[in-house]
Parts: C-alpha cells; sequence; structure tokens
C-alpha cells in the first residue's frame, strides 16, 4: 500500500494538492501506476509515447483470470512499443465511474474496462469524453459512441476445440456441460462443445454422447458440484463447465470422483493438476495488445464491436496438457488450426448445430 | 431409480451442511434474545478464516477450530453493539455483513498476493475416506465430516438448550429477561456467550463450504447461506431440530432441481430455479403453521427499565 500511494502521488503531484490525492488513492479506488519504474521510465522516453489505462473490476490486478491477463497484455505494450501503460483497481462497482474519471483526467490516449459488469459505466464515461478512446472485454453494444469499442470472444471456438478433446479422453463414452445462466453469449459455448463433440465422433468413428445442465447461478459452488456428481453418477466421466464460481465446484466434484475436467476462460489445471485436462481459453492479453495498436494507429475507428476468434489467435486451448496424450493435443490444435482457416465454421446455437451436424 | 435416490441424499446432506451450522447459530442468539443478522457476514469470516490457515498450516482440523474462533470474535462485535451498549441488533448485524466481505477480501488480497481467492487448501476428510465409492452409485453417501459435526452440533445444542439448566436460563433470558435478571441469572453474561457461540457456529458454517465442499475461498463462496440459515431458523421455530430440518427441506429442494434438470428429459432449468421458493411456501402454509419468535427477541435488555 505504502508504494501505491507514493507512486499516485507523484503522478498527480503536478495537477492537484499531493496531501489530497493521497488521502484520495489510499481510501477510494487505490489508484496505482502499475509496473512501477519501468512505467514511468519508458513514460518520460519519447515524444509521442502513448499512455494506456486499463480500469479493473472488482476481482483486482491479481484475480487470475481476466484482470490479471488483461495487465499482461498492457505490460507487452509497455515492453514492444515503450507505451506509459497504468491500470487502476476498482474496490467495489462503485469505483468504476471515478477510475473512469481518473484515468481520463491523467490524460490517457486510451482507456481499456475489463468485464461486461463495467459495460454501462464505460458507455457512459464515453459519451462524456468524446476525445478519449474507450474500449472494453467481454461486452458489446447495441449502439456503440464512435469512441467506443467492445470486444467479445467467439466462446464457440474455444469450446469446439475442448468439445473435441473430451470427446477424445472419454472412455465411458459420455460427456457433460455444467452452465451458469442461460443466455445467448452463454449458448455458445454448450453448443461449441458439443459440436466438437460431433465433429470427434465423425472424425474418429466413436459415438461419444452429451449431456447439460444450467446451474442459474455464477456462485453457487455446491450447486456446481451437485450438478457434476449428478453427471458423474449418470456415467459422465469428462465435464466442461461455462460457470465462473459455480464452476469450480464442479472441478472439486470431478477431482474427488477421478473423473477429467476441462476449465474455462483461463488455465485452471491449477485449481485440480490430476483432474483439469486442458481449458478453453480466451486471450484477453492478446485482444488487448492487437485492438490497442489498432485504434492508437487509427486502422480500426472505435464505434463498433470486435468479436475475435481463433483466426486473431484470441482463443484457443490451454498450454497444459500433462493429462493429455501428445495425439490428442496436436489433433486439438490441429482442430484450433482449422478454424483458424475457416475450414470448420463452428455453430453458437441450437440451430446451427443441427445443421453443423447435417453437414458433417 | 436407487442411483439417484442416493444422489440425492447425497446431494441434499451436502447442501445443507453450512446453513445447519448458521442457523444453529442463529437460534442460539436468538433464543437468548439477541437478533442475529450477522450470521452471513460470520460465515463468510469463517470461510475465509477457514481457507486461508488451512493453506498455511495444511492442517484443515486447526482450520475448521480457527474459522470458528474468527466468526465468534466477528460476534464478539455484535454482542458489545447489542449487548452492551444495547444498540439496534438489526443496525449492528447489518453493518456486519456489509464488513465482513471487505475484511475478508483484505486479507485474502494481503495473503495471497493480491488475489481474490485462495489456492487451493487441505480439506477436511470424508467420512470414508477420499475416494472411497468413487465411480460407484454410493459415492453420494461418502458425506463430507462436518455433515455429521452438523448432525452431532444440532443434537447437542438441542440438549443444552432443553435439557440442561443453563439451556433453561437461556430460554428464560430470551422471553423475559426482567424476570430472569430479578431469579438471579446474569441476563448480560447469557447473552454474551450465546451470540458470541451463534458466531462460533456460522464461523463453522463459512468453514464447511471452504475446506469440505470446496477445497478454496471465492468472493462468491458464501453468498446468501447466511440468509438462507435464517430463514430456517424462522421456518424451523426457533428449536435447533426445526432448523435442521428446515435446512434439510432447502438442501432437497436444491437437490431436486438438480436431479430433475438432467439427465434424458430436463425440465428447463428457469422453471426448476423457482422450485426451491414455491416448495417453502407450500410447506409453511400446510405443515409448519405458526411461528413465533422469542418474546425478547431484538430487544435490548437495560437493567431495571419498565
Amino acid at each position: 500500500m505504502d508504494l501505491n500511494i507514493k507512486l499516485s502521488r507523484r503522478a498527480f503531484a503536478g495537477t492537484m494538492g499531493a496531501a489530497t490525492l493521497a488521502s484520495l488513492a489510499a481510501c477510494g479506488g487505490g489508484a496505482a501506476t502499475g509496473g512501477s519504474t519501468e512505467a514511468s521510465a519508458s513514460g518520460s522516453a519519447a515524444e509521442g509515447t502513448k499512455k494506456v489505462t486499463m480500469i479493473t473490476d472488482t476481482g483486482g490486478v491479481n484475480d487470475q483470470s481476466f484482470n490479471e491477463l488483461s495487465w499482461k497484455g498492457m505490460q507487452q505494450l509497455g515492453s514492444d512499443l515503450g507505451w506509459d501503460v497504468s491500470y487502476i483497481e476498482s474496490k467495489q462497482d462503485s469505483d468504476y465511474m471515478t477510475n473512469l474519471d481518473k484515468a481520463v483526467d491523467d490524460g490517457s490516449d486510451l482507456i481499456w474496462g475489463v468485464g461486461f459488469a463495467m459495460g454501462e459505466a464505460v458507455e457512459n464515461a464515453a459519451n462524456s469524453n468524446p476525445d478519449v478512446k474507450f474500449a472494453i472485454i467481454d461486452n458489446i453494444y447495441e449502439n456503440n459512441p464512435s469512441n467506443l469499442t467492445g470486444v467479445a470472444f467467439k466462446q464457440e471456438e474455444c469450446s469446439f476445440a475442448v468439445g473435441y478433446v473430451a470427446a477424445r479422453m472419454t472412455t465411458s463414452g459420455k460427456v457433460g456441460f455444467v452452465g451458469g445462466i442461460d443466455s445467448e453469449i452463454m449458448q455458445a459455448f454448450e453448443q461449441g462443445y458439443y459440436a466438437g463433440i460431433e465433429y470427434a465422433n465423425k472424425e474418429q468413428g466413436l459415438s461419444v454422447t452429451y449431456e447439460g445442465q444450467w446451474a442459474e447461478s455464477f456462485g453457487d459452488a455446491a450447486k456446481g458440484k451437485a450438478i457434476a456428481q449428478s453427471q458423474i453418477a449418470d456415467g459422465c466421466d469428462v465435464l466442461y463447465h461455462a460457470a465462473g464460481g459455480t464452476g469450480t465446484g464442479m472441478i472439486e466434484a470431478c477431482d474427488e470422483a477421478g473423473v477429467y475436467a476441462i476449465g474455462v476462460d483461463q488455465d485452471q489445471a491449477h485449481l485440480a493438476p490430476k483432474a483439469v485436462i486442458t481449458s478453453a481459453l480466451k486471450r484477453v492479453d492478446q485482444a488487448i495488445y492487437q485492438i490497442s495498436q489498432q485504434l492508437i494507429s487509427g486502422e480500426k475507428e472505435g464505434g463498433t464491436n470486435v468479436t475475435l476468434g481463433a483466426a486473431e489467435d484470441a482463443v484457443g486451448i490451454a498450454e497444459t496438457h500433462d493429462l493429455l496424450p501428445d495425439g490428442v493435443y496436436n489433433d486439438a490444435l490441429a482442430v484450433v488450426e482449422k478454424i483458424k482457416k475457416g475450414e470448420i465454421v463452428v455453430p453458437k446455437n441450437a440451430d446451427e448445430l443441427k445443421s453443423f451436424i447435417a453437414s458433417l | 431409480m436407487l442411483t439417484n435416490l442416493l444422489l440425492l441424499i447425497g446431494i441434499t446432506l451436502m447442501y445443507s451442511t453450512p446453513l445447519v451450522f448458521g442457523a444453529l447459530g442463529g437460534v442460539i442468539s436468538e433464543r437468548s434474545g439477541v437478533t442475529n443478522i450477522g450470521i452471513e457476514g460470520m460465515m463468510v469470516i469463517g470461510a475465509i478464516a477457514g481457507a486461508a490457515t488451512s493453506y498455511f498450516t495444511n492442517n484443515p482440523w486447526i482450520a475448521f477450530l480457527v474459522a470458528g474462533l474468527s466468526g465468534g470474535l466477528v460476534a464478539l462485535l455484535h454482542a458489545v453493539a447489542s449487548v452492551s451498549f444495547a444498540a439496534d441488533q438489526t443496525v449492528s448485524g447489518v453493518a456486519i455483513n456489509l464488513l465482513a466481505p471487505g475484511i475478508a477480501l483484505f486479507v485474502c488480497r494481503r495473503l495471497f498476493d493480491g488475489a481474490a481467492m485462495t489456492p487451493i487448501v487441505a480439506k477436511l476428510p470424508k467420512i470414508f475416506g477420499e475416494s472411497a465409492f468413487a465411480g460407484t452409485a454410493y459415492a453420494g453417501l461418502n458425506l463430507n465430516i462436518t455433515t455429521v459435526l452438523a448432525l452431532v452440533a444440532t443434537l447437542a445444542v438441542w440438549f443444552v438448550l432443553y435439557k440442561t439448566k443453563w439451556g433453561l436460563r437461556v430460554r428464560a433470558v430470551g422471553e423475559h429477561p426482567a424476570a430472569a435478571d430479578t431469579l438471579g441469572i446474569n441476563v448480560y453474561k447469557t447473552r454474551y456467550i450465546c451470540v458470541i457461540l451463534s458466531g462460533v457456529f456460522a464461523g463453522f458454517g463459512g468453514a464447511s463450504m471452504t475446506i469440505a465442499i470446496i477445497s478454496q475461498f471465492t468472493q462468491t463462496a458464501i453468498s446468501g447461506h447466511g440468509f438462507i440459515a435464517l430463514a430456517a431458523v424462522i421456518f424451523g421455530k426457533w428449536t435447533p431440530q426445526g432448523a435442521y430440518g428446515a435446512c434439510l427441506l432447502f438442501g432437497c429442494t436444491q437437490a431436486l432441481t438438480i436431479l430433475l434438470g438432467g439427465g434424458s428429459f430436463p425440465v428447463p432449468s428457469t422453471i426448476l430455479a423457482m422450485l426451491p421458493y414455491a416448495m417453502t411456501i407450500i410447506v409453511l402454509i400446510l405443515f409448519v403453521g405458526r411461528s413465533a419468535a422469542p418474546k425478547a427477541d431484538g430487544v435490548p435488555y437495560i437493567k431495571g427499565s419498565r
């Protein structure tokens, strides 16, 4: 904390009274010029250096998830291009507006919001600061202000790849899916996963069946565990989740029962090294790295949503594959490659899945 | 069929365990006349204390005890405010509910390099060993040890409240503290002990989530369990056995939503999501009848006041 206070004091000292700010930083959003010394060094280096700031959601910058990965992409911008990158942590939902304002006052050229929870706050900030560029991870809008870019991921594509792995790894011929709250976006996880299983069935001459269930919650670990237990009792021996905190319960159940689990969003192997065989990845760091450059260079205009997939290397499967035979891992990478080239077009809802199966 | 039945029992017991501990805490506190809305917050503290201690000591039993103690410590705040200072007990409880998740997150960030969740920690054992019956229909019956402890605790609380002198005093203090006071019962001391005990139980409840059901603390590990436990207290007419039954009912409805929502003929999950609430209302109307709180519940006792 001491370090943070000192840093923010230095960063803001020119504009306002240092004392007020130290107290603001201490009790308010907890601003930190991240990357500490390295960031300020590159900041003073060259004329025309771009300043990019990201606002974390309430998970904080070390959340072992989106925020942490976003910051990794930001740091890459700093080291590769010499940009001045920093982050501001949000402690609670009400911090979003304040932190966005703070980033604007700080003279940022581009401001990233991480997570859909910040959707409305970022939109408001974009409307009231038309000359600053904004972008947000994992949220899309119906009517973007011209300076706001929404970034989403083709979750069906990474789900397809892990579905393929699941079908190859099951010995019982039955695999499961545990979903969070049913919605159009979440459907893409489920249907993409099923499509991957069907694809493997066709390719390998298997007849793997699948079942899925929605927990109607993203935070109920006990429920995730219970659903997983019921699927395991039903004969499933590879389970995939797209259910956030509910999914931790699923992984726990798999670990206890000695069956395989598949993680989501990030490499979740650390949660159960003996159970998690792979994870469906959203490469948030790649998204930040690429989109930031395109927005700053003007190659991409704001005001639209972008959906990144395998073609942009923004989704894929985890590198950890200790539990997978090399053949399966390599075949899965080959599947990702085919998606990348457009040889496989992954369905993202039940109707598309039907026609996908028919076309196999 | 047998598989489903065993699964139903297993899930019911797993789901209800943290609720039972929370509800026992609620019963003890409220029987002595102190409303404890703060059960949720105390469970959160127990959850982080349990997971963090288990991580650093690698001994889940010590962690379980520490979780109880931390819950008791937070309850002490509630006791000071509501017994000594005769503050509004609801406000004090709400304050604890607001404070606890903040403290939990702060502690977690300090101890684990700024992460909002702990790493995987050592878990309490299951009654038949770690992976007994794995892959068989009986897997669900390999209960967490906490499930057994919850039943034992319920019996103990029942015994103490109804079969011992001290239990009679607790109930007297909750019904009519002035009368109890004139008979020489120390109302403040009794209430202090009961409120602290309620925190200890709530702490156990939190830990039975983070070091038994799952094996890490996350921000959503305890989300609303304390409030469901309080509902179970009212539902169970402020008795330990009634609250236990209510928790089982809540657990059972959850298990039903899971079993009905899976398999070959799934019922839409949105319809199932309302099942626990619908069933609660039906049972409340048909079987429970009038539920009356202890007379002095929520009323601070001030010596000599009329």
